[in-house]
Order: C-alpha cells, then structure tokens, then sequence
C-alpha cells in the first residue's frame, strides 16, 4: 500500500492502527486519509487495509 | 464612462484620473485606483474605482469604511465580506490569524480560546501589556474592532473539545487550527473533518526556533486539510516560539483561508 506517496509492504489482513505503529506514529498525533476519506480515530483498530490503499498520514508537531 | 467616485458612480467625460483629482478634489492627498494607491496618472475606463483620501482628518464612521474598502481590491473585497472563518486558539498564531483576516475584512470571525493575556505571550502574540488579565478572546475582540469596526466577532471563552467543536464552528466555510499541543492539534482536525463535511481545515505544524523562513510552506493534505508550517520545528526547551517564524506561519495561515474563500 501506499502511505504518504510511498510504497510499503503490508501483511495481508492488517490493521490500519498496526500499519499506523509500525511505521512509527503516535494515533494521539495524527490524522489519517484513506483513499480520500477521513477515518474517525475511534475505527483504527477495526479498519483493514488493503495492497491498492492509498493512505496520507498528518503528523502534527507542537507550537501555535 | 461611468466611474465611482468615494462610493457614488457617476457619468464622466474626464479623460484621466489626475484631471478628475485637480477639478474637484485638489485638496486630496491620497488617490486610490481600483484597490491600488496611484502616484502617477492613469487613463479613466468604464467602470473604474476612484478614492479620494486626506490625510491627518479623522473620518467619521461611514468615510470610514468606505476608505478601508477602497484599499481592497473589489472582487476579493465581496467574498471577504461573505465569509465567516472559524479561529481556534488565541496564541501566536490565532491572534495574529485573526489581525489579517480582520484587515482583510473577513466579515464575520468566530474566535474560541480559554486563557487570559500573560506577559510571557507578548514575544510573539498580537497583545500588549494593557491586555495582560483580559481574556484572550475579549482582548482579541477590541484589537479587531480597533482594526477593522465593520465586521462581526463571535467568542468563544471556552476550552475546545471534541464535543463541542462542531457547534462552534459548525458555520465557517474555514477553521483555523491554531493551537499549541500535537494532540489537541489532531483533535481539532479530526473532529471537523469528521463532523463538518463542507469545512475547510487549515492547521499549523512546526514554527518554531529560528531555522530558515523558507522551510515554511503551505501544503494540500487531505481534500479539505491545509498544513502550513515546517511538519518538523517543534516548540520545546531550548527552541522556543519566536515572533518572526510564527508570523510567518500565521501569514502562510492567513492567505490559505484567503486563496480558499476565493476558489
């Protein structure tokens, strides 16, 4: 799948919180778009992702 | 030809904008053409917008306007006035967010903060020393309206969770994300990305310290999400947030709700 424009290797089956701690982000600070559609925190444990998804992951830093 | 002149259209054979000025207005010192302050004559063409200003006279409430308006170019100036932008969070980027935007003439702002003025906002927050005690959002207030008198500020004295987000700016066509924490930062995001389909986010990462200016862009995330920051400079001991990067990021901030609300 795709995160960020980038290729990745994902398991079959996985889960999108799984993808979204493997590669390092804190679900605290972050907000995600799969194939062009928000996904509510509450669904990361449940949402399986796919080869073809496509995935833009917002890490936010601090200061405003 | 017609032309308007200081707000009233009128038919005119006069050839150029200097002739207009020395016939009847000689005793003007500023010329504004079409938003822009001319200091070199220009022909006169149909449809044209003439201000003629003074110096040093303060001009009484509906000059006022008029003048402010002048210096905005029309067809920008209308969605300005139609729009109603969300700011949450009155810090350094907020306050100074919301200055813009009220110069800017933005007709209508919903600005949203818990905290009070202190002395350490002052490196780079849009306050001064006789707004430390006041509410972020009332001192806010009276700087806008100092500003800009002809525009519409609702406040929201309150801290902005994910409960509440929605009601609060459920109307903006945009919402500024200008808040300090990572996670309060994603909150706010999600939560009106999530419960307000038709709302633009536009939210600020990474300003902090004093790196390089040019690091800070303006970027298309999401379909309804603009980042506007470094994404790296995070505020923290021994980088703090300074005046000119945080502004920069505002400014960056400020001209994305611009380009929104005229797309």
């Amino acid at each position: 799948m795709k995160i960020n424009g980038q290729n990745i290797q994902i398991v079959s089956g996985a889960k999108l919180a799984d993808i979204l701690f493997s590669n390092g982000y804190d679900k605290t600070k972050i907000c995600v778009e799969l194939n062009g559609n928000i996904i509510p925190k509450k669904n990361y444990e449940s949402v399986i992702v796919k080869d073809e998804d496509s995935m833009e992951v917002v890490n936010f830093v601090g200061g405003g | 030809m017609f032309i308007t002149v200081n707000g009233s259209e009128q038919k005119t054979d006069i050839k150029t904008v200097m002739q207009l000025h020395d016939l009847s207005f000689s005793d003007y010192d500023v010329t504004i053409l079409n938003g822009y302050q001319i200091s070199e004559d220009f022909e006169l063409k149909n449809g044209d917008q003439i201000y003629f200003g003074k110096k040093n006279v303060f001009p009484n409430s509906k000059e006022l306007e008029m003048l402010m308006a002048a210096r905005h170019t029309p067809f920008i100036q209308d969605r300005m006035r139609n729009a109603t932008v969300g700011i949450a969070g009155l810090g350094g980027l907020g306050s100074n967010i919301a200055a813009m935007l009220s110069r800017m003439g933005v007709g209508h702002l919903i600005i949203a903060d818990f905290d009070t003025v202190e002395p350490t906002n002052l490196n780079r927050q849009n306050y001064y020393v006789d707004n430390i005690g006041e509410r972020k959002t009332d001192a806010t207030a009276d700087i806008l309206h100092n500003i800009n008198p002809f525009i519409t500020i609702t406040k929201h004295f309150i801290r902005i969770t994910a409960d509440n987000a929605a009601d609060i700016f459920g109307e903006c066509s945009v919402v500024c994300e200008a808040f300090d924490s990572p996670s309060e930062k994603a909150m706010l995001v999600n939560t009106i990305l999530e419960k307000c389909p038709y709302t633009v986010v536009v939210a600020g990462s990474g300003m902090a310290g004093t790196d390089d200016s040019n690091l800070i862009r303006t970027e298309k995330k999401f379909k309804n999400l603009y980042v506007c920051g470094d994404n790296t400079n995070s505020a923290k001991p021994g980088m703090g947030l300074m005046a000119p990067r945080v502004n920069i990021c505002a400014g960056h901030m400020a001209n994305a709700v611009v380009r929104i609300l005229m797309d």
